[in-house]
């Protein structure tokens, strides 16, 4: 018989208690460890996606809003810009490579990107990795009227390699702005767990040219994604000052995970604001652990107070509640990983859904270990109060059953 | 060296309406080693408080108590609570056995906090009171008689020097109460425990030889005339 017996039979004859107040902590430990890490990786993920490309060129307006259009297919685009901007920079000596996009429709609420095929050909969508379609499938012919399907839409649409369907006019769904125009689907691409498999990407001009677009704008583009040569922060530089101070038509969003970095940092507050509901779940836990315990010490005066008759020294007892309250809290944040991963795989799958970026459930994160080893401290310090009641019973008038 | 030696003990205590009530008043009492000794007085005469003064339970106001060669009142708390865990064991007029562990574990608890746990003999101490097939059960599941023996079991556990006794067959009929006696008697003998035994039960004392009224010993005690 240890003093680890003492505490496990106590956790076993207060079972209930012990459960709930267990749970409490998990729930605390798991959201503290998912808003962590939902905050860390997602940070990461979202500053270091670039689609391969260095700065995206588009009208004037907000440099995030046009990276979010751009890079992330999200948001509106802030304009469009001509013809003439895109080959202009294309010329650029500090230019490696410039992409043209084109925004404007969807099919079932999945945006239609138009491009040339030198975002599949020649661009890298991470170090070493290029875009690649499923076997049976190939990247779009330009003059034709064909799609290259993201890997999330052909699974949430459940589009097939010689499907065709109608693009509808807008970003937003409309039955009824449907388009005349026929595609048909020649590639799916292999997942890249990155925005691009949450599109439906077809030819430039298959944008452009789209009925009902206004005919004087069939030349125009939304963004160009921009690749430095050497990914050049002096050409970047001296891009950044000539479209963004000297111009006043364009914007040069450059570069874009410091763009990305700077909307991280607008949305602190709401970090802040999850992380401190996260420490006041934990600090009601400890509270709970505290209540819990500190109440069930007066039904146990008799039982404390036989320990001490028996030999138990006050530092024994105290050590035995303490050692309880840290044992709750022990389970709770053992318990606390299945919340945690129950939360994650909500969380990664609705930023799968909205941004095509992918959270990895199990990645370590260092909350994952100084999460639980907090809140087991936390209980225990909770575990001091009642600790010390129990240190304090006075054995003579407690041997006495108490009715 | 008797075992047990207390001089001029005194303790009281502060009544309800804030007077103080002097409970124990002792000018010399002894224990010596091996020996058993009954004690008879009324309920309410201070003899529970005479056993936790000895224990260590209780501070004394004054006086001394002089348990296995050290001076109770010298030590520490913690020096009185391992004194008692190593030399004294306690039958309790309520047993007080710990409901949510098995006869086995009540005797396994008491060593730890004393010579250190040996499985075998509690087992062995067990099986001696007649409940060597009752080791996994608790308390609830076990008759008021039973339950006692496993606290004198448990009292025997960390083969103390003194056993103490707190009206121990005052939950149990006259016969059991004779049997549970006995027994405690006979296994004290067996481990070389001397016995203080404190009771109001003249019939269940008068199987010792000799007993002592607590009036005699306790100068607040009411007189009593011995049967």
């Amino acid at each position: 018989m240890t003093i680890w017996s003492i505490v496990w039979k106590s956790l076993r004859q207060h079972a209930l208690s012990t459960c709930v107040t267990a749970l409490c902590v998990a729930l605390a430990a798991g959201l503290l460890m998912s808003v962590w890490s939902v905050e860390d990786q997602s940070q990461a993920a979202f500053t270091g996606i670039n689609a391969g490309f260095d700065a995206v060129l588009g009208a004037r307006g907000s440099k995030l809003q046009l990276v979010l259009n751009a890079i992330f297919h999200v948001e509106s685009s802030p304009g469009n810009l001509a013809w003439s901007d895109y080959l202009d920079i294309q010329k650029n000596p500090n230019v490696a490579l410039a992409v043209p996009l084109a925004v404007g429709d969807n099919y079932r609420g999945y945006r239609l990107v138009g491009t040339t095929p030198d975002f599949f050909d020649k661009s890298q969508y991470a170090s070493g990795k290029r875009f690649k379609v499923m076997p049976g499938g190939r990247f779009f012919d330009p003059t034709l009227r064909e799609a290259v399907v993201g890997n999330f839409v052909a699974r949430r649409l459940g589009l097939k390699l010689g499907d065709t369907f109608h693009p509808y006019h807008g970003l937003i769904f409309d039955e009824k702005n449907q388009h005349s125009e026929t595609y048909l689907v020649v590639g799916l691409l292999e997942p890249s767990n990155t925005p691009a498999d949450r599109v439906i990407w077809i030819p430039l001009e298959g944008v452009q040219k789209m009925t009902g677009h206004d005919p004087n704008a069939a030349e125009d583009i939304s963004a160009v994604l921009v690749k430095l040569k050497g990914g050049s922060a002096l050409g970047g530089f001296q891009m950044d000052m000539m479209y963004n101070k000297q111009g006043n038509r364009l914007t040069f969003a450059w570069p874009i995970g410091q763009v990305i970095a700077g909307l991280f940092d607008k949305l602190g507050w709401f970090d802040r604001v999850l992380t401190l509901v996260s420490y006041l779940v934990a600090v009601v836990a400890a509270g709970s652990i505290l209540a819990a315990i500190y109440n069930s010490i007066n039904e146990r005066r008799r039982e404390i107070a036989i320990l001490r008759a028996l030999g138990a020294r006050r530092v024994t007892v105290f050590a035995a509640i303490l050692l309880e309250a840290a044992s709750i809290s022990a389970l709770g944040a053992c318990a606390g990983f299945g919340i945690y991963g129950f939360i994650m795989m909500i969380a990664s799958e609705v930023i799968r859904a909205q941004t095509g970026v992918v959270l990895e459930i199990f990645k370590f994160d260092s909350v994952l270990l100084w999460g639980p080893g907090a809140l087991v401290a936390l209980g225990a310090l909770a575990g001091a109060v009642p600790a010390f009641r129990a240190y304090r019973i006075e054995v003579a008038q407690n041997l006495a059953p108490i009715s | 060296m008797p075992l047990l030696e207390i001089s001029q003990l005194k303790k009281s205590f502060v009544g309800p309406e804030g007077d103080e009530q002097r409970i124990i008043d002792v000018n010399y009492f002894t224990v010596a080693s091996k020996t058993q000794i009954a004690l008879q007085g009324e309920s309410g005469s201070g003899k529970t408080t005479f056993l936790h003064l000895i224990a260590g339970i209780l501070r004394p106001d004054s006086g001394s108590v002089l348990l296995a060669g050290q001076q109770m009142s010298q030590l520490k708390e913690s020096q009185r609570d391992r004194l008692r865990a190593s030399t004294i064991g306690y039958i309790f007029q309520n047993f007080n056995l710990l409901q949510g562990y098995t006869c086995l574990e009540n005797v396994l608890l008491a060593m730890s906090f004393g010579r250190g746990v040996n499985r075998g003999f509690a087992e062995s101490l067990l099986q001696r009171v007649g409940l060597g097939d009752r080791l996994q059960h608790y308390p609830r599941q076990l008759s008021t008689g039973q339950q006692q023996r496993v606290a004198v079991a448990r009292a025997l556990a960390n083969r103390p020097k003194l056993v103490l006794a707190d009206e121990p067959t005052g939950n149990l009929d006259q016969r059991n109460g004779r049997a549970a006696l006995a027994l405690i008697r006979q296994t004290c003998h067996e481990n070389n425990a001397a016995l203080l035994i404190v009771s109001h039960d003249r019939e269940a004392l008068s199987q010792f030889d000799h007993v002592q009224l607590f009036s005699q010993i306790n100068q607040t005690s009411p007189r009593e005339v011995p049967a």
